[in-house]
């Protein structure tokens, strides 16, 4: 069924759903990759985003998603001063990424002293976003639920250990995807759950020998 | 609460007497996902953003992103015309500042999409205004809105990409018809025929957005949705029945905008986006604001 609070709503920075409200939350994502406010962060702007992005605010609109605001919060129309304050610098670019991509498409680099994380995200509609690829691995995730994201060797037994990790900690798992770019190499892990990570699930999966760039990613629409 | 068919919605809704948005609120807080309470407190929400986006657009001094829009809804406001000082005056002034509201980067409630978002609070808060409604009618108008957006969503399309303007202003003016009718305390059949005479007036409409923005013709096309809605709801309280029935008038809508040419669907590819001065407006002011971007 259609929620009548998805039709009125969402509340929400000017002017466009797709360009602003959805550019925002990719920003918001790329935050959390970052595991805060990055030092900087590339940003590749693609198809609509590129060609009518400056006039929807959409460069604002993910400057200030990096910052920590959400689509509904008056400071994204001041974020690129803010982010200057704060000490992110953020540059934009115009790009043509390589593959098939929504047209309201952008790729955000972030750096925070020597880690780097990589995101792209579509902006599919009525604020709604779509990441696609993280740190060089392909993902679908919507950011509707919170997520557990890391990198681990390509092993058996690793989403065993981590699924009862989890659920010794009393976490549901909502959906799982383990995604890798060939066999024996490294793999994404993604967890998508009905309630964020506790402290202690994530202490213990990052203990794991083969786990790296573990990251808690807040709900974000 | 059924979101697939206006006409059995009303049908349910008048079995049990109850009003469009009454049977929208207890159907959003059946489904189960929020109480009957939090579907109000939200709308309440969504209705105070509307009212202070009216106020803000009014004030007439805001300029959108590239400078193209903005000011219009104040100049409405201190007009000597035909129809000064009147609810079709107020509406279409509302209307505008929301949208000027928007285009400015400010903050408003998408109902339907944020391209449509001054057609509802400028139809809504107009009434409100000159019959001295409550809050809880107003939600309650919300809610009637909500539904008819709902089902148009659906049964046809809200997004100018799918279909055009008329699944975003035409659909906020079919939303707005049934929160007006709601708001005035007509009944649920009265609502559907609004709808259904609104809609027939935006079936076609093009979204054809200067240079892609949100700004030219969508600031306006805002104020000529309202006023669409206003005409809907004064036929259908006048006891005007529309002869086809409503579901197929929506349906009609997604038929016409899934067959629609792309350059109509919010490409800028046509329409008044591809005249002449509109393609220079654009280049112009793009041109404009890479030049600021850079010396920012």
């Amino acid at each position: 069924m259609v929620s009548l609070l998805d039709i009125i709503g969402p509340v929400m920075v000017g002017p466009s759903s797709s360009h602003t409200a959805g550019a925002c939350r990719i920003g918001l994502f790329a935050r959390a990759l970052a595991g805060g406010q990055p030092d900087h962060a590339r940003v590749e702007l693609h198809g609509s985003f590129a060609r009518t992005g400056q006039g929807h605010g959409t460069d604002r609109a993910i400057a200030g998603g990096l910052l920590g605001f959400g689509p509904d919060d008056e400071r994204l129309r001041e974020s690129l001063e803010l982010a200057a304050r704060a000490g992110l610098t953020v540059e934009f670019h115009n790009a043509k990424l390589r593959g098939d991509h929504h047209p309201n498409t952008a790729r955000i680099t972030v750096t925070s002293g020597a880690d780097h994380a990589v995101v792209t995200g579509s902006s599919i509609g009525a604020g709604r976003i779509l990441i696609t690829e993280i740190d060089g691995f392909p993902v679908d995730v919507t950011g509707a639920l919170p997520a557990l994201v890391f990198v681990a060797k390509d092993q058996p037994g690793i989403v065993a250990t981590v699924t009862s990790t989890l659920a010794g900690q009393g976490g549901n798992i909502a959906t799982m995807k383990v995604s890798r770019r060939r066999k024996g190499g490294e793999a994404i892990h993604i967890y998508e759950l009905d309630e964020p990570a506790g402290e202690g699930a994530l202490a213990a999966i990052r203990a794991l020998p083969q786990v790296r760039a573990l990251r808690a990613v807040p709900r974000i629409v | 609460m059924k979101t697939d068919s206006l006409l059995d919605a009303v049908a349910e809704a008048e079995a049990t007497g109850v009003s469009l948005g009454e049977y929208a609120l207890e159907g959003e807080a059946a489904a189960g996902l929020k109480s009957r309470g939090e579907v109000e407190t939200a709308l309440q929400r969504a209705l105070d953003v509307m009212r202070n986006a009216v106020r803000r657009g009014l004030a007439g001094d805001l300029r959108s992103v590239s400078g193209l829009v903005g000011g219009d809804a104040a100049r409405l406001r201190g007009l000597t015309g035909p129809l000064s000082g009147t609810l079709f005056t107020d509406v279409l002034a509302n209307a505008l500042a929301v949208q000027e509201v928007n285009a400015a980067m400010g903050v408003i409630v998408a109902a339907p999409t944020a391209g449509g978002a001054g057609v509802l609070p400028g139809v809504l808060l107009g009434l409100a205004n000159r019959h001295a409604l409550d809050d809880a009618t107003l939600v309650r108008g919300l809610a009637a809105a909500g539904l008819v957006g709902a089902v148009v969503a659906v049964r046809a399309s809200l997004s100018g990409a799918e279909g055009g303007c008329q699944a975003e202003t035409g659909a906020a003016a079919a939303m707005a018809a049934a929160a007006g009718i709601e708001v005035l305390g007509g009944s649920p059949s009265v609502a559907a025929h609004a709808v259904a005479l609104t809609m027939q007036g935006t079936l076609g409409l093009v979204c054809d957005p200067l240079g892609g923005l949100v700004e030219v013709p969508c600031v306006y096309r805002n104020a000529t949705g309202a006023a669409m809605a206003l005409a809907g709801i004064e036929m259908a309280l006048a006891g005007i029945r529309f002869p086809i029935p409503v579901d197929e008038v929506i349906d009609t809508m997604g038929e016409i905008g899934r067959t629609m040419d792309v350059r109509y669907r919010e490409t800028a590819g046509g329409g008044l986006a591809a005249t002449p001065t509109g393609r220079r407006l654009a280049r112009e002011r793009l041109v404009q604001l890479k030049r600021s971007a850079t010396s920012a």
